[in-house]
């Protein structure tokens, strides 16, 4: 036990003193605050005459500032922390030659794994908490609203889902970077992983679902056709954390939103009576909502992790 | 006089090829046991099995009464490593580093800084000890090497080539250490290098490997009399080595 709290303590302190994490930290809170401040200041100009609007707080978050929202930029660059954190975390023991050092020590051997992946994860829980708690701040001061505990549940539940996906990313990185010899093939190697998972998978869970559940020719509107298509589709594009992600926290953050689904039929009366009783969901039905793309979440980022274990515990570790 | 270290076949196969093979060694308490042999003999693979650093695919080993494979952290607690590239975090201190290693060992904060100066003066870095190990040359990174191993305090001691690289100087100092080690502390030290005139100068024991086989062990006055037939200081260690080198790996009876 002593073996994993000293390596952590060292891991911890490393990052903290790196330069890495300085400016990785700083870029983020810039974009964060310039971000939300265009969209504070947008929204107040909105809100001018509203007796007392509800739950605007998360549209702080949620709104679309010159170019991205706040949630967007998170759910773009979170993996990108998460590789940074984490790409070099073998590689550079092996390239100074201190991993033998390390496990020729009485600790046990998977401390080392285990203190590095924690200290990460640290790192990045810090990092998202600081930005969640200056952004609200900044909110409280542009805006003027003050949360109420719904959308403080929300973001707490935003914060917890966040951490676990950057916690995925950083899982992909040290596995790479046990897997492979040089820092920059295992970095690369990560970056080509989430290029794939952002940008091809949209493509293929369309493809996948062409070739499973076809729509026939002649029945293009055919719902039932429609409907197993789309489902294809969806359980396909879920194998993709980023798509995971970014429905739990669509859903979370929008307490109108009462489904991950995109596609929905309806008629003309019924998008009447949708728009006319827009009746926000409590916490609670939220996070119903997104508990099984949580738990999925937590499930592959165990998984990665896992997988990284295995595969440290076996390798052979020579000095030259 | 027991024995600390003793192996019974200790095998070690990549594939199809034979790092160590069917090794049987013992090596005495509070003895200097020189380990020779060309590149690639199986030296450093024989390190990493005493240490539990590495499976054997045949045999078994003990070192101080444990079993490497089983009860590698036992075995590590009191065992010293020097490898062969020993290697620092070079952004940190000399001092920072040995806390670091000091603390995986277990030692209390309250003994540390105590500790790292004692092992610091032994080794003559106690000046250099705030630098940076990034500035420190090849010579003063070995003997932070041995200073870090013997902060644990250990009962056996494994050097591999501990002098390679060094400057006369250094190489002096370093064999001094070791012999310092061995006799004033009791530690058993097993090293392995191939310049053999600094083997012959401490070595109590030496053992030589070559393809993994041990050819020849014993005190070099036993190797002598067996290859050279002569038992007196007319020898050099280099000549009876080159002898087993030319004989080779004897053929399996």
């Amino acid at each position: 036990m002593h073996g994993l709290l000293v390596m952590y303590r060292k891991e911890l302190e490393d990052h903290f003193s790196s330069t890495r994490f300085i400016l990785l930290l700083t870029v983020i809170l810039m974009v964060s605050l310039v971000t939300t401040y265009m969209v504070g200041t947008g929204l107040r100009k909105e809100l001018e005459g509203f007796a007392k609007p509800s739950l605007v707080f998360l549209l702080l978050f949620t709104s679309t500032g010159a170019l991205f929202s706040l949630v967007q930029f998170i759910a773009f660059f979170g993996p990108l922390i998460g590789m940074i954190l984490g790409f070099d975390a073998i590689s550079r023991e092996r390239s100074s030659r201190t991993l033998s050092k390390l496990l020729s020590q009485p600790i046990y051997r998977d401390a080392v794994i285990n203190g590095k992946f924690l200290a990460g994860l640290t790192i990045i829980g810090l990092m998202q908490l600081a930005i969640v708690l200056l952004i609200s701040g900044m909110g409280l001061w542009v805006l003027g609203v003050v949360p109420g505990w719904e959308e403080v549940g929300r973001l707490l539940v935003y914060l917890v889902v966040s951490i676990v996906y950057i916690g995925f990313w950083l899982a992909v990185s040290i596995l790479f970077s046990i897997l492979f010899r040089g820092m920059a093939t295992s970095a690369l190697a990560a970056l080509a992983l989430w290029i794939f998972l952002a940008f091809f998978m949209a493509l293929g869970s369309s493809l996948a679902a062409d070739v499973i559940s076809p729509i026939p020719p002649g029945q293009s509107s055919d719902p039932s056709a429609i409907i197993r298509h789309e489902r294809t589709r969806e359980v396909v594009s879920s194998f993709s954390p980023i798509t995971l992600y970014s429905q739990a926290t669509a859903t979370i953050l929008d307490p109108t939103r009462n489904t991950t689904r995109s596609l929905i039929l309806m008629g003309p009366m019924e998008r009447l009576s949708l728009s006319r009783f827009q009746n926000p969901l409590p916490l609670g039905q939220s996070a119903l909502i997104v508990m099984p793309h949580l738990v999925s979440l937590m499930a592959i980022t165990i998984l990665c992790f896992a997988i990284c274990y295995a595969c440290f515990m076996r390798q052979e570790i020579r000095s030259t | 006089m027991d024995n600390v270290i003793e192996t019974h076949d200790l095998t070690k196969r990549y594939g199809s090829q034979t790092a160590v093979d069917r090794l049987n060694l013992q090596v005495a308490r509070g003895e200097i046991f020189g380990f020779l042999g060309p590149n690639g003999a199986g030296k450093t693979t024989t390190f990493l099995m005493l240490l539990g650093l590495s499976e054997p695919t045949a045999g078994s080993a003990r070192v101080c009464g444990f079993d490497p494979t089983r009860e590698a952290l036992k075995v590590k607690r009191v065992v010293g490593y020097l490898p062969e590239n020993v290697g620092f975090y070079d952004d940190m201190t000399a001092a920072d580093n040995l806390r670091f290693v000091a603390r995986l060992n277990g030692i209390r904060d309250g003994a540390l800084a105590g500790k790292i100066e004692e092992a610091l003066g032994r080794v003559g870095l106690l000046a250099e000890g705030r630098k940076r190990v990034g500035a420190y040359s090849r010579g003063m990174r070995q003997r932070l090497g041995i200073a870090e191993v013997l902060m644990k305090d250990p009962q056996v001691v494994f050097l591999d080539e501990p002098t390679i690289g060094l400057d006369p100087d250094g190489t002096q100092r370093m064999l001094e250490m070791v012999r310092a080690l061995s006799r004033e502390r009791g530690i058993t030290v097993f090293f392995s290098s191939h310049q053999l005139d600094q083997v012959q100068r401490i070595c109590d024991r030496v053992g030589i490997m070559l393809q993994g086989n041990l050819v020849g062990v014993g005190p070099m006055d036993d190797l002598a009399k067996r290859k050279l037939g002569v038992d007196q200081a007319q020898y050099t260690l280099e000549e009876i080595y080159m002898r087993y080198f030319q004989e080779g790996v004897p053929a399996a009876s």
